[in-house]
Order: C-alpha cells, then structure tokens, then sequence
C-alpha cells in the first residue's frame, strides 16, 4: 500500500469571501470559505487550502477569522497561503488553526525567510508556491525554459523556476506548490512537462496546480510526478466533483482515499 | 464527562486536536498547568516540527516527568506525530541526536523513501485485538507528516505484562504507526486531520479512559 494521491480543492478568499477569476483578472464571487470548506470535507477533499488574495491589510483580519472558524469544523488539513510577508505571519496563520502555510512572492523577495520559517515551524508546515510560466518568446531564456512570476502571473523575474524549486526544497520547505501560469483558467490541462520538471529535481512532495478542466486531465499530472493536485474553479461552479476525480484517479490504478 | 488535557508547550495547532477531541465526546482543555495534566482523565501530547525543539519545549514546561509520572499511575497518555516520537529513548535528525523521554527503547531517524516527508493518507496494519482501530475500516488511511519514525520495535515482551500492540505502516520502507503499551498510547498519524477515521479513534481511546 501507498501512500494516497491527494486532492486539493483550493478556495480563493478576498477580505472572507470566496472568489476565482479567470486566470485571475475577471473575478466572480460565491460564497462563504467555511460552507465551502465543510462541502468540500463531505465530498472526500484529502485537503484543503485557502489563498488569500486580500489587498488591503485591514481586511486580512477576516482572513485569521475564516481560518479559525474553518478549523472550528473541518478536520482535514488546511494550507493558506497569500500575503506572506514574514515568519510572525506565518506564526499568527498557524496559530489560528492553519496545518501548513504557503509562501510565494516574499520568498522571491527574501529567500531566507523560508529558511527561518521552516528552522522555527518545521519543514512540514512550509510550503514554497511556485507561480511558474514558460519564458515567452522574445525574452532572455532560462535554463530549463520555465521562469517565476510574481504579481499573479503578470511579471516575469527570470528566474529559473526548476531551479527555484530545487533551492526551496534546500533552504527547508516540506513542500513545492507547483501553479501553471499558462495553464491557469486555461481548462486545457496541466503542464506536465513542469511537474516532470520539477519532480526530477526534489524529493519534497510536489502539488500540481492549473490547468484542471476535466476528469482525464488528472491522471497524467500524477504520471508526470505530481503527489497532489489541486484545481479551483473546475470544483468550485461544481463542473467536476471530488469524487469523479478520484473515481478517474482510480481506473487510471492511481492510489486514492 | 471524560477530561481531557492537550499539553500546551508551544508545539503546533493545538485548536485541531482540542476540537477533534471535544468532537469525539472529551472534555478537552490545552494547558501546560501541572496539576491538570496530572489529574486529567487523559493526556494528549502533541508535537510537530523537530525533534530537539519539540523534547526542549516539553521540557521546559517538564511534560516528560509530567508523562513519567501519569505511566507511573496508570494513568492514560496519547501521543501524536512528534509527541509519539519523544517517547522514544532518542532522536536523530540532521546528524544530531537528541534525547527523548524514553519511555520506550529505540531511536526515531529519518525514513528511507524517494519522497520525504510522507505527507498524506496512508493505511496501517493494526494486530490483532487493537482496541485503538477498533471498529475502523481495514482500509481506512490516516494523514501523515512527517520524515522521521521509529523504523524498529526494540521493547521486549516479559511475560509478566500484557504485551504492546503494535501497528505499522510503509513509505519506502516499514515504520511504527501507532502503539498501544498499558497507559501509554501514541500515534505517528495526526487523527485530528484524519477526518472521520480519526475522530472514531479518538473516540476508541476516548471510551477507555
């Protein structure tokens, strides 16, 4: 027996409300985090993780407040990422009842802070979020074609993004959230020659993300390495549920809960 | 009602496993008070991150004589993740070998497994007459994190005591999962994030306390 591929749904939550755009500009709102996190418990969900995409500090408050009351009523893992600025957030997020904390942007910024994170919390409760794209034609390559993005997706800094796995996994996190620029709000599938990637240069679980439009686009981002997938909107309007997606895991002799 | 306390010393969310436990029919409330751990029907260490942090911070509120002590009575102790793993006599991580409570012989080291930490849903072999799976699905999995556990048993029967039960699980290689040994109970697992599965484990410790 193996250990499970598991299936994330992630909740895109502003000043706590629920919201997924389309490849993040057109947002549309609908509904409350902690109903939906609940729903998504019922529906077999192996985890769940919440971004925060609020902009402005005041309404983060409301932030800690849907984790608290998530934590209140779901017992399965919950991950928030989003707004990450320095290791007292990351402490005050686990606090309110938080399992694990992505990081993105502030360790573009600082690397060093997941060190400091993952040496105070522990390599189990740091995730590194890669928002990752090919470099577009016209600008400088990088090594293995894929750069980071920061500012969801629209500026690119050149940086090598399997490399960047590769020193995340170094300077301590326990985890690699791995998110197709390209493939976000695509429905197209995920890009599976970034997870293959990726997965060729850590030993950390690696989650895929974007892409996610049906059932059979599942299977082969497991093939290319993906310990766990995680999609939005394609569970969030209700086009695919949690258990059609490991009912395909399943026939494709994919391990699941 | 049962009266349960999560030892509060600064290791992890503890707001998961107090509402888990409240779910699964305690009273549960986290404190680091001595008294109350002492007195409490159950005791619940939790733990998560290092090993050497987490054995320094029980420490500092002197959970291991609180742990020893309880044994000593017969009264019920329940470890999960690293709060299992402390109860062994050591722990190596990074090359550095640290001291646990030793409560039980053997040494919790880092797995051998392509993908570390194990973190997801794995399953367990319980033995026969577990009182900790009573009731639960063979297939039932459980949430894992974690990169170290104690790859070996090294506790010798006697005759004289009821023998420990002994669970195990794999990734990349066999690993102790859960133990039940007289009063003192521990998981590797998090039960409080194994959602229903978890909660009917809680609930079997819950009944014997």
């Amino acid at each position: 027996m193996a250990v499970a591929v598991r299936v994330i749904p992630c909740l895109d939550v502003d000043a706590g409300r629920v919201v997924k755009g389309v490849n993040f500009t057109a947002l549309r709102d609908a509904g409350d985090p902690v109903e939906l996190a609940t729903a998504y418990d019922a529906q077999g969900a192996d985890e769940l993780t919440f971004l925060d995409i609020t902009a402005s500090a005041g309404d983060r408050e409301t932030t800690y407040d849907v984790v608290r009351r998530t934590a209140e009523c779901v017992f399965i893992p919950l991950t928030v990422g989003g707004g990450i600025r320095e290791v007292a957030d990351v402490d005050r997020l686990l606090r309110a009842g938080a399992d694990k904390v992505s990081i993105n942007t502030a360790a573009v910024a600082r690397p060093e802070l997941l060190r400091e994170a993952s040496r105070r919390f522990g390599a189990q409760c740091i995730v590194l979020s890669v928002d990752a794209r090919r470099v577009p034609l016209g600008e400088p390559p990088t090594p293995s074609g894929f750069e980071v993005t920061t500012h969801g997706g629209r500026r690119g800094t050149g940086i090598d993004a399997v490399d960047w796995a590769a020193r995340g996994q170094e300077l301590g996190v326990g985890e690699i959230l791995l998110n197709s620029m390209d493939a976000d709000g695509t429905k197209a599938g995920f890009d599976l020659e970034m997870i293959s990637a990726v997965r060729a240069v850590v030993t950390v679980p690696v989650i895929a993300s974007g892409g996610a439009g049906e059932v059979g686009h599942f299977p082969p981002a497991v093939a290319a390495g993906a310990d766990a997938v995680l999609a939005a909107s394609v569970f969030h309007f209700g086009q695919l549920r949690i258990g059609e997606v490991k009912d395909g895991l399943r026939q494709a002799g994919v391990t699941v809960r | 009602m049962t009266r349960v306390v999560v030892l509060d010393y600064g290791s992890g969310n503890l707001r998961s496993a107090q509402r888990a436990l409240h779910r699964a029919g305690a009273e549960v409330v986290v404190s680091a008070d001595v008294d109350a751990a002492l007195n409490a029907d159950g005791l619940v260490v939790p733990g998560v991150g290092a090993f050497a942090a987490c054995m320094a911070g029980l420490r500092a509120v002197r959970g291991d004589r609180i742990i020893g002590r309880r044994l000593a009575g017969g009264r019920p102790v329940l470890g999960i993740c690293v709060g299992m793993q402390v109860l062994f006599s050591r722990g190596v991580e990074h090359g550095v070998q640290t001291d646990g409570c030793g409560e039980w012989p053997g040494t919790v080291e880092r797995l051998k497994a392509d993908v570390l930490p194990h973190m997801g849903w794995n399953t367990v072999a319980p033995p026969a007459g577990s009182w900790l799976f009573a009731g639960l699905d063979p297939d039932a999995r459980f949430y894992f994190v974690h990169s170290y556990a104690a790859r070996r048993w090294e506790l010798e029967s006697s005759g004289l005591l009821t023998p420990p039960l002994v669970t195990w699980a794999e990734h990349g290689e066999q690993f102790v999962a859960a133990v039940e040994n007289g009063p003192l109970w521990a998981t590797q697992f998090h039960p409080e994030k194994s959602g229903d599965a978890g909660a009917q484990l809680l609930r079997n410790w819950i009944e014997t306390l």
